[in-house]
């Protein structure tokens, strides 16, 4: 059995691709603003990427079944605004209790995603655009509109991201740990493969005897604690807690996972394309104010390259017309 | 396909229902100038409701369009300010909502992209752009006429005092009656829901599918077009932010209208009626002084509702599985 | 071959029945498997035989009956149930997970795993090494991690059989395994079957070559219209009564008599290519003319055909229909020129399930000038349900539609009904000439002979036809002349009696007739039985 050749998958080959592409771009721009590739700028995309890769790995489990989680932004944003609540009214709170808070409540409103998919067949995009909204006014609803601001975020929560280990903030170290299972689940464990399989024949799937509700109320589940655990480290390392918080960043998520090579269509992905799709989020967004172009770029920008990759993914995986036609010579046709 | 059904019926005793128990219970609801306040929000999202409503049933789908309005106006007042007069203005916001329509259509089209992740693209590509074009600033100073479109009555228009009913409201009965006989009874109706329904089937029985697809996106970017025309006229001014969010409001009357998300079924009376519900719906709750936010919440609340509840009630009429052929 | 002593029968069907809304799909089959032992599952398309493999696999639950293994009653009432219970089918269209490699779709669903309790992972170097062990004892030439993209379909085949084996089926299911295989590879697959056997395992296999039944099975079971009309051992049977079996009447009831002459040409094509699925074909169709277009699963006469309707955009070539040059680049124009195409696959791209019959029948019809009414069904845009309603009427009656209304869904008719619908459909239009493929394919016996009398039909009045078709006796029986492909491209002609059924067979297989190896048969019955129709001259 020989290994495949570096350069012969196409998936592989992609990879190195983007690779190369963010070094492109981040030399390009560190030559010509060097602080851009000092350790502190370093530092800094590190810790923008790192939300962002935790919710991209809960996202990349929810695409490769086809389905979609638009409400990972609100599930954050609301898992935040309770933690940081809960952090206001319950200062003696330890960051276990937090943590436990966070990851809880983020998960039960992914499940709550997955028992509507799951119980009632309904469509993802829908169901999750419902809850994207309802999720929303929720905050509303428990803030009463009010933001919480620096003074009032509990100490432990805005230390949370800041404690460094080893000369890294431990908010890298939550997104290293969060890639690292997620890779782990992915390759190692049968449950993380029967999504490879059911996303790409989901049909078969059922009929392998793959248990195939369970596996989707796990990614959702997965989905929403991820986003609950982001929501709290966004609230700590902002130390802001309020209504509109990270709204619209689920289209960041999104596309940060099919710049990675993640297919909407299922069945496809690996997390180290995934980490590179969130590199390369990580080190425009980081250019762009230092080449000064203005935040309001990002928006745009984001939707572009959104869709060059899915035009570009589509191509790749563009299957011809069947081969039927051999090029061998013709045997003599029977008289 | 039919235009009046079962869903329909409900929908409407749910109107109905409406406005028998807000008008009990709150001062002045059903008087007529609050009647005809309630149809301005729901007018607008009624107007891409139904250009959402061909899409879907065409079984693809435009969460681009709020954007797309955005951009319109944002193109109208740049017309403006560059001096141009309203013709040209209205020309300007049609022929933008046109090309970002066009967009989505040729890649949907000619890439064969879901539509779903292209819109998704294009709400960020758009949003951007309005955000880029235009920063924190606001465009004001439209001329009066815009502001009566945007605020009038038909009676205004045409010179009749006592008759109240909003321009954006005769404007709304116009286009869903037309796009309504256009689904029901045309030809290319009856093809877009072959389309929504098996677009192979479609295709092999002679339907240019394609260029159907791509005639519905431009379509939903001149609607949007209308749409930010009127809300523009409304409320006197251009942000990067008009229509923020509609998108979910254009999916959630479309769906509550009965259309199917999967393709191939629905109606455009329900999408009206959905509209009406909607908004009258939620016009009560403004009265209420419930803030926007939460109104959105259940909105959201409502879109799964009004999913959830057909496929419980076929789970509990049904006993037996469904019966299919070998 | 020795006759294996008799054993105890490992599985056995008692009385089993199944209806699906309308359709009474199998009645009351009792069937017996005996491990070492494979038996031959024969029937003419829509007979019943996938139904019977559905609920062996649990995909379906039968109404009524009895399944009995290793002595003790069964309920398969999910697919997992059966496989657990050792049954492992393997179909025509293999069904696998494209993107992962062979040894996961042979362990899909069971990885070997390693590790502690509670921190259980993939043990990844057991899973490699058994299922190459497997895919070596079925003579596999390609490394399990090959992901399955990558393969054929005759590959993908050895990769079910491998899953099999890996599984320890006591039962395996062959159900038609041979469509797409050349002779080269139909021979492996004997020996694989034999394999098989000798380790005990109990083979059912479905098949309506008369080839295979006698080269590899000892007993029989026939089934016609969900009904089980005779079983026996090979030994003891010869084809010409298994036909009369499967069909239920003489060969010359089913076909109708084509008597019409071929008149003069209505299309010409020439050079007809694409860059991978087919190339150089070039032929003539003339008015009232049956052309038959034969070869096996896979040899690109489909591609062909979309490529006449315009559906197949790399294709090029040169088309004439009545003498005048026609541009076809979309379906439009190939309907406005008098082409109709009723695809091969009835319910993916023939009809839409969901649309009632009436809008079915109207669907290609809706603008433009022609219609089975002498009148366009639309007023400039507007449709008018009044003509929609009258065409629907005449077409149910014309072709003996059987349906409740209209408005009954299409998904609520049978089978053979369904089709006629979608030849209503085309027939609508008035066409001039009609391409038929696979048009009987999963259709019952009685729907089978109307589609047939259609056709007779449908030359009677001056239509050119072109049928498109893997079953052999159809092809005979029905065509003037029948065009053999192979791989794409056009190897042979034969006009009506000037060749039989071997040397047809052997051109669309690619192999020289006297060269052809004896192949050794079980049950003693003779190699290479074939069937041997008696043609209209």
């Amino acid at each position: 059995m020989k290994k495949p050749a570096l350069f012969a998958a196409p998936a592989l080959r992609r990879e190195w691709l983007l690779l190369a592409i963010v070094a492109a771009i981040a030399l390009a721009v560190g030559a010509r603003a060097p602080v851009f590739l000092s350790w502190r700028n370093v530092l800094d995309i590190a810790n923008d990427s790192s939300i962002l890769a935790i919710l991209v790995m809960g996202q990349m489990l929810v695409l490769l079944t086809r389905g979609v989680d638009l409400s990972v932004a609100s599930n954050l944003a609301l898992t935040g605004m309770i933690c940081a609540l809960a952090g206001r009214a319950w200062p003696s709170l330890g960051i276990v209790p937090l943590l436990l808070l966070a990851c809880s409540v983020g998960a039960l409103l992914g499940a709550l995603n997955g028992m509507l998919i799951v119980r009632f067949g309904l469509p993802a995009i829908v169901v999750t655009l419902g809850t994207l909204s309802a999720y929303r006014g929720a905050i509303f609803v428990a803030s009463r509109g009010a933001w919480i601001s620096d003074q009032d975020i509990h100490p432990l929560i805005k230390g949370l991201p800041r404690e460094t280990l080893l000369g890294l903030p431990s908010l890298v170290w939550f997104a290293a740990a969060v890639v690292a299972l997620a890779a782990l689940l992915l390759r190692w464990r049968r449950e993380g493969r029967e999504l490879y399989a059911y996303g790409g024949n989901p049909s078969a799937a059922v009929y392998a005897g793959i248990p195939v509700q369970r596996r989707l109320m796990m990614v959702y589940t997965l989905s929403g604690l991820l986003a609950g655990l982001s929501g709290l480290l966004w609230v700590g390392r902002y130390s802001i807690a309020f209504t509109e918080l990270a709204a619209g960043y689920e289209l960041t998520v999104i596309a940060a996972c099919v710049i990675g090579g993640v297919s909407i269509g299922g069945g496809i992905g690996s997390v180290s394309g995934a980490v590179l799709g969130v590199l390369f989020i990580g080190v425009v967004n980081g250019a762009l104010p230092v080449i000064q172009v203005s935040p309001f770029w990002q928006q745009a920008i984001a939707g572009a390259v959104i869709l060059i990759s899915v035009v570009l993914n589509a191509r790749s995986e563009r299957t011809t017309g069947r081969q039927i036609l051999e090029h061998d010579a013709l045997p003599k046709a029977a008289a | 396909m039919k235009a009046f059904d079962t869903w329909e019926r409900v929908l409407l005793a749910l109107i109905v229902a409406v406005y028998i128990g807000f008008g009990l219970g709150i001062e002045g609801y059903l008087s007529p100038y609050a009647l005809a306040d309630s149809s301005y929000n729901f007018s607008e999202k009624a107007l891409i409701a139904l250009a959402m409503a061909l899409l879907i049933v065409a079984g693809e789908i435009d969460l681009s369009i709020a954007a797309t309005m955005a951009l319109c106006s944002l193109a109208m007042g740049f017309a403006m300010r560059a001096g141009a007069p309203l013709p040209l203005m209205l020309l300007a916001a049609l022929a933008t909502g046109a090309l970002c329509g066009a967009l989505n259509g040729w890649l949907v089209t000619r890439w064969r992209l879901p539509a779903i992740v292209v819109t998704i693209g294009t709400l960020s590509l758009y949003r951007g752009l309005a955000l880029v074009l235009l920063g924190d600033q606001a465009i004001n100073g439209y001329p009066d006429t815009l502001s009566l479109w945007g605020n009038g009555s038909v009676g205004d228009l045409i010179g009749v005092p006592g008759l109240i009913v909003p321009i954006e409201f005769a404007v709304l009965v116009v286009a869903g009656l037309a796009v309504g006989l256009f689904l029901h009874r045309s030809v290319a109706g009856r093809r877009i829901y072959a389309i929504g329904a098996n677009p192979i089937a479609a295709r092999f029985s002679g339907i240019a599918v394609d260029r159907y697809r791509m005639r519905l996106f431009v379509f939903a970017g001149l609607m949007a077009a209308l749409a930010a025309v009127l809300l523009t006229g409304r409320i006197g001014s251009t942000r990067p932010n008009l229509a923020l969010g509609w998108e979910l409001d254009a999916v959630t009357i479309v769906i509550l209208g009965g259309v199917a998300i999967e393709g191939g079924r629905g109606s455009i009376v329900g999408t009206l009626f959905a509209a009406v519900l909607l908004g009258s719906f939620t016009f009560a709750l403004g009265m209420l002084n419930v803030s926007g936010i939460v109104m959105s919440m259940i909105v959201g609340v409502l879109l799964i509702v009004s999913m959830v509840l057909p496929r419980l009630l076929r789970k509990l009429a049904w006993r037996r599985p469904a019966a299919k052929p070998a | 071959m020795a006759a294996t002593p008799a054993q105890p029968p490992l599985l056995t069907l008692r009385g089993i029945d199944k209806h699906f809304g309308p359709t009474h799909a199998l009645k009351r089959i009792d069937l017996d498997l005996v491990p070492g032992e494979a038996l031959a599952l024969v029937g003419e398309n829509g007979a019943g035989k996938s139904t019977l493999v559905k609920i062996l696999t649990g995909v379906h639950q039968p109404d009524a009956g009895e399944i009995h293994l290793g002595g003790s009653a069964q309920r398969f009432s999910r697919a997992r149930d059966a496989q657990l219970a050792g049954i492992v089918a393997v179909h025509q269209e293999t069904v696998m997970f494209d993107e992962l490699s062979a040894a996961e779709n042979i362990f899909i669903g069971r990885p070997p795993m390693k590790g502690w309790p509670g921190l259980q992972v993939i043990d990844w170097a057991t899973m490699q090494r058994e299922a190459q062990r497997a895919l070596d004892q079925v003579g596999a030439g390609f490394a399990a991690s090959t992901p399955v993209k990558r393969l054929s379909l005759a590959q993908r085949h050895l990769v079910e059989i491998a899953r099999a084996l890996s599984c320890n089926a006591r039962i395996v299911i062959l159900d038609e395994p041979t469509a797409a295989l050349s002779q080269a590879e139909i021979r492996d697959f004997y020996g694989l079957v034999r394999g098989l056997k000798a380790r005990g395992v109990a083979v059912l296999f479905i098949t309506h070559k008369f080839d295979e039944i006698f080269a590899v099975c000892e007993r029989y079971v026939v089934l016609r219209d969900g009904a089980s009309v005779g079983s026996g051992t090979i030994a003891q049977a010869d084809e010409a009564s298994l036909v009369k079996l499967m069909a239920g009447r003489e060969i010359d009831q089913i076909y109708p008599h084509i008597d019409t002459q071929p008149g003069e040409v209505a299309m010409r094509v020439e050079k007809l290519t694409h860059p991978s699925e087919f190339a150089d074909l070039s032929f003539e169709l003339h008015r009232g003319e049956i052309l038959g277009f034969y070869g096996l699963v896979g040899a690109g006469r489909s591609e062909a055909m979309l490529a006449l309707m315009g559906l197949n955009p790399q294709a090029q070539g040169e088309v004439q229909i009545d003498g005048r040059r026609i541009d076809i680049r979309r379906p439009g124009d190939a309907i406005a020129a008098g082409l109709a195409y009723v695809p091969e696959e009835r319910q993916r791209q023939g009809g839409i399930l969901p649309f009632s019959v009436r809008h079915n029948i109207s669907l290609a019809g809706l603008a433009g000038p022609a219609s089975g009414l002498g009148e366009p069904l639309s007023r400039g845009p507007w449709l008018s349900a009044g003509r929609e309603r009258a065409l629907a009427a005449r077409m149910i009656e014309r072709l003996r539609i059987k349906t409740a209304s209209q408005d009954t869904p299409l998904a609520g008719l049978s089978g053979g009904n369904q089709q006629k619908v979608v030849i209503a459909k085309w027939l609508g239009l008035n066409p001039r000439i009609v391409i038929l493929d696979e048009p009987t394919k999963g259709i019952d016996v009685g729907a089978k002979q109307a589609v047939y009398q259609l056709i007779a039909e449908m030359v009677a009045q001056g239509l050119a036809v072109i049928l498109v078709s893997s079953e052999l006796p159809e092809v005979m029986h029905l065509a003037h002349r029948v065009i053999v492909m192979r791989r794409g491209r056009q190897v042979a002609e034969f006009a009506r009696g000037q060749a039989d059924a071997d040397t047809i067979v052997a051109a669309a297989s690619g192999i020289t007739l006297p060269a052809r190896a004896a192949v050794p048969a079980a049950g003693g019955a003779r190699a290479g039985v074939d069937l041997k129709p008696q043609l209209a001259a």
